[in-house]
């Protein structure tokens, strides 16, 4: 899986059209309410603030591996990737038809710090009804696979909406979490969190750390053929189950053993000693190859 | 108001209710029958533990009391922010409780969720806001930032914020604002059991419709742009 350098495609540097471009069968994306028919956010002019035609999201169908796909893709470089009105309408608009066509997959690309503060309540609510969105489409029988590696990672609410896909392929620069570190540092005091802190932002909400950790399920390079041939294999080896009580125990029953044996842990290091790594002070310097390796080898 | 005359003057004819950590959890008896009660109160800010025990209780019911519907009393100051929460990924932890909401829905418990105090953010998102319906006290506070932090951090004048406030339910914190952009079914002037009957009653029926937010936030002219962009996704030619 190793790329030469001369033809690997940053996906942390990439816009969300390029993401969307390289990520699906060359050509066959077709976007549903492109710039042209679109307006920007009347609640940003209204402050003033440049909107953009597309609210910072993409969204249409297309091809990955010759199968039919819906995609979304959240444009960081636009207001941080925030959820407004029309942003927040567009993914639960496209989430709802795909829970009524049936697509092989939704690969929902998240690149947001949450709720866009200048519309806070319409990007809350919004963020609310793709969250059920998200899991009616699951319902249906359409794997939503969220894609994380973009400057802006997935947080606030996004970040709870990436942990109800069905799946997270995310890359070592992607990140997610809850609160960003910025405001845990605010409220908290940098004794709790220093943002500054570039490592230790990375071992607390890192891609790597999330994928040691099983949050994530697969980690790729930082390159958009990365995260195509990620997400095609993901999704040939996947078939989405249906909601049941069976699975959710499951799951309670590893969050609960999980947060018994890491409450008191601070940093991404003491968790991966306690996980079995048996260098836990090198895998910052791991390449993705020798990542996967590791967590491979883990007992399990 | 504490709990407790919170939960007397919902449920007048009783209610067995334990409050640990900050996480409510019980039964109480309504006109519609025995009722699952469950939340949290004094401002909690939602954290692994109290998210698990929510979800916990949750799968109980689903499992122990078929079609037993939910009432949620929110009381979140939203979630815990602390930097060993974030190591063990406290989004999957709120992602889970609001997926053992979604499956209780699916497996026919009605839900609806009452705002007693404060609605913020996160702790809102993962089980009030997943509830068919919201109500809230009309003292409530449900926001996601005060106006003075959020002039702070888009560095819009708090004066300039105030103003458009008066107009403009889009941003500013409050629940009349709530309601009109659909995030929440009505205001209660107090608890009341007679108004928790009423909306018993009628929260089967939102269940079936799913998820009406929108279309209720267009009718009350708060939010005038969404509904038309989803009925645009969806109709568009590919």
């Amino acid at each position: 899986m190793s790329l030469a350098l001369a033809v690997r495609k940053s996906w942390f540097e990439a816009t969300a059209r390029a993401r969307v471009a390289g990520l699906l069968d060359a050509g066959s994306f077709h976007e549903i309410l492109p710039p042209a028919v679109s307006q920007p956010s009347p609640h940003l002019a209204q402050l003033e603030l440049p909107g953009a035609f597309d609210d910072g999201v993409i969204a249409g169908s297309g091809r990955l591996a010759g199968k039919p796909i819906f995609a979304i893709a959240q444009e960081g470089q636009f207001m941080g990737g925030a959820v407004g009105e029309i942003h927040g309408a567009k993914i639960v608009g496209l989430l709802r038809r795909a829970a009524q066509e049936k697509p092989a997959a939704v690969l929902f690309l998240i690149d947001s710090g949450g709720v866009r503060l200048h519309e806070a309540n319409a990007g809350l609510i919004a963020i609310s009804e793709i969250m059920r969105a998200v899991l009616d489409a699951r319902a249906a029988g359409v794997p939503v696979i969220a894609l994380v590696g973009g400057s802006c990672g997935a947080f606030g609410g996004m970040g709870i909406v990436a942990k109800l896909c069905s799946a997270i392929l995310i890359s070592e620069e992607g990140r997610l979490a809850l609160s960003g570190p910025e405001v845990i540092e605010t409220v908290a005091g940098v004794e709790e969190f220093d943002s500054k802190d570039r490592a230790l932002v990375w071992r607390v909400t890192g891609g790597k750390h999330r994928y040691l950790m099983g949050d994530c399920a697969m980690l790729v390079e930082d390159d958009i053929a990365a995260f195509r041939s990620g997400a095609t294999e993901f999704l040939s080896g996947w078939g989405e189950p249906a909601p049941s009580i069976a699975h959710l125990r499951a799951s309670q029953q590893a969050l609960e053993k999980r947060l018994a044996a890491y409450a008191t842990y601070r940093d991404g290091l003491q968790v991966w000693a306690a996980l079995g790594v048996a260098e836990p002070e090198n895998v910052p310097m791991l390449d993705r190859d020798s990542l996967v390796a590791v967590k491979e080898g883990l007992p399990t | 108001m504490s709990l407790n005359d919170i939960l007397d003057s919902l449920f007048p004819a009783g209610h067995t209710v334990n409050v640990e950590n900050k996480v409510i959890s019980g039964v109480a008896t309504t006109a519609q029958g025995t009722v699952a009660v469950l939340g949290t109160t004094d401002a909690a800010a939602i954290d692994h533990a109290m998210a698990l025990a929510l979800a916990g209780f949750i799968l109980d019911t689903v499992e122990q009391h078929p079609g037993r519907p939910l009432v949620f009393l929110v009381d979140t100051s939203g979630q815990a922010l602390s930097r060993s929460q974030e190591l063990l990924c406290l989004n999957g932890s709120l992602a889970h409780l609001a997926q053992c909401v979604d499956l209780a829905r699916r497996q026919g418990h009605a839900s609806l969720s009452l705002v007693t105090a404060n609605a913020v953010s996160g702790g809102f998102l993962s089980f009030g806001l997943m509830a068919d319906r919201a109500y809230a006290l009309a003292d409530a506070q449900v926001r996601v930032m005060d106006l003075r932090a959020m002039a702070r951090v888009t560095k819009i004048a708090h004066e300039r914020l105030v103003e458009l406030a008066a107009t403009s339910p889009t941003f500013a914190p409050g629940a009349e604002n709530y309601l009109r952009m659909g995030g929440i079914e009505a205001i209660w002037p107090a608890p009341s059991a007679a108004l928790l009957a009423a909306a018993l009653a009628t929260v089967s029926q939102a269940r079936a419709a799913g998820d009406q937010r929108m279309q209720c936030g267009l009718a009350r002219s708060g939010r005038r742009l969404a509904a038309a962009v989803v009925n645009s996704v969806c109709h568009s030619a590919v």
